[in-house]
């Protein structure tokens, strides 16, 4: 009874709130959606499914309350899956050319990616990295030096590999993809791209 | 000690400064080469043809566009992109530049919609007379203030859809469109990113389109652009003319009403 009553509560409060901060929502869904072609893939149609994650970013335009920031955190938090062998850190070579691929995943029918083309990180969009590597972006933090600055700790491998893995489990609504939440990257490519950011060989600690 | 420590401050403002040189001269030269073909933008070529194309009886009722009413009247067409999108009480919808004129097309030539939309854009040996039309259209409102206000209620609805759309997040690297143009001063790559939500942003975007994009050796339309972001979002491709993508467009004009339009544009 006191259960049913809690979850009846919890519901309206939902509703309510939904109602309340968002009534174009219900609307925008609905021509979003329509605007695509009806004979897409249903693949491709996935990925404009939300998860709680992205329809609370949404919502609160990247700017969540604290309550509901804390919420996705520890949700996310608990996503985090890691490689079989527990090794952390793999190889910085590979974790170079993944930083620097922005290719991989395009879909559609007018410029769709080739089957199997390789899909890396990115990094260089939004971060700077390796001193040589000029075309980087500024939308996320530089990472130049990142363990020559923060050591290579356990605490800074795994905080790296995290990061990578699901963004949103240390800052809800981050600009930052969740790579390995979405298999964008398998765990072995994150260890290589956490590699690139804590070896001391590698040209983002040693240039 | 000393002379290690001094070396290694050296070394890291060499190094800072080396990059910073590289990068200044990278971004100059992009300026220059962006100066240099501003002087002869190639979309002018294009504008022309669309101007012939926009006078020629075509079409299964061999009429010209002449009449077509893009939001101004029939046929006038000095300043009418800078007001689009628009509510059209003739066909009960918020329009934009390219399904208004697909209407007009349709209404007034006779073409069907397959027809009209077949070659929505361009491709290296197959022209685009929509592409050849809204750069004509577009230069029409050369100097005009990009003033979409969105009070119809259903222009009012549609901008607040775009807003939604906006910061809508999805796909498999979590992508809105305000997560690369949501912020201030920043880029992606070397590519300077606008904030879209701002007017200077939004406006300095919006004013430009349509525009001869140097990397594609094309002209793109504003639908081309939008399609593309989400074609780059990962998402699947909105249909032509979809209504997600007016609404981001009245959205957008709304944010940038105020600026002075300048078309066409040239970019990367």
């Amino acid at each position: 009874m006191k259960t049913h009553l809690l979850a009846a509560t919890l519901a309206l409060a939902t509703v309510s709130a939904h109602a309340a901060g968002n009534d174009i929502a219900t609307p925008a869904e609905q021509i979003f959606r329509s605007g695509f072609r009806s004979d897409n893939p249903k693949y491709w149609m996935t990925r404009v499914e939300q998860d709680e994650a992205m329809r609370l970013c949404s919502q609160y335009k990247d700017n969540p309350p604290a309550k509901v920031r804390q919420k996705i955190e520890l949700t996310q938090k608990a996503s985090i899956r890691y490689p079989v062998d527990g090794k952390l850190i793999g190889d910085w070579k590979e974790g170079e050319k993944l930083a620097a691929v922005g290719t991989g995943g395009h879909i559609g029918f007018i410029q769709p990616d080739p089957p199997g083309r390789l899909r890396g990180g990115n990094c260089y969009a939004c971060h700077q990295l390796a001193a040589k590597e000029v075309a980087y972006g500024t939308i996320g933090p530089s990472l130049r030096h990142f363990s020559k600055l923060r050591g290579t700790g356990d605490d800074v491998v795994q905080y790296a590999y995290d990061k990578i893995y699901n963004s949103n489990a240390f800052n809800a609504c981050t600009n930052m993809p969740r790579f390995g939440l979405h298999n964008w990257l398998t765990p072995e490519q994150i260890t290589h791209i956490v590699a690139f950011l804590v070896d001391p060989e590698s040209p983002v600690n040693k240039d | 000690m000393r002379t290690r420590l001094h070396a290694l401050v050296a070394t890291v403002a060499l190094g800072i400064g080396g990059t910073a040189v590289a990068q200044g001269s990278t971004m100059d030269e992009i300026a220059k080469y962006r100066e240099m073909l501003a002087d002869g933008n190639p979309a002018e070529l294009l504008e022309m043809k669309g101007e012939a194309l926009w006078k020629k009886p075509r079409g299964p009722r061999s009429a010209s566009l002449e009449q077509c009413d893009m939001g101004l009247g029939p046929g006038k067409l000095e300043g009418a992109y800078a007001q689009l999108p628009r509510y059209f009480a003739d066909t009960k919808k918020v329009m934009d530049a390219e399904s208004r004129l697909v209407h007009c097309m349709m209404t007034l030539q006779g073409f069907s919609e397959t027809e009209a939309t077949k070659n929505w854009f361009s491709k290296p040996g197959q022209d685009s007379d929509i592409e050849a039309l809204i750069t004509y259209i577009g230069g029409q409102s050369n100097g005009a203030k990009i003033n979409v206000p969105a009070r119809h209620p259903e222009e009012a609805r549609m901008a607040k859809v775009g807003e939604y759309i906006f910061y809508r997040r999805s796909g498999p690297q979590d992508f809105s469109c305000a997560i690369c143009h949501g912020q201030e001063g920043k880029r992606i790559r070397l590519q300077d990113l606008g904030k879209l939500t701002s007017q200077a942003g939004a406006g300095a975007a919006m004013s430009t389109w349509p525009s001869y994009r140097v990397s594609q050796g094309a002209v793109w339309t504003m639908q081309r652009r939008l399609i593309d972001c989400m074609r780059q979002a990962r998402w699947p491709e909105p249909s032509y003319l979809a209504d997600s993508i007016i609404a981001l467009e009245v959205f957008l004009q709304k944010t940038a009403s105020g600026t002075v339009m300048q078309t066409p544009g040239i970019k990367r």
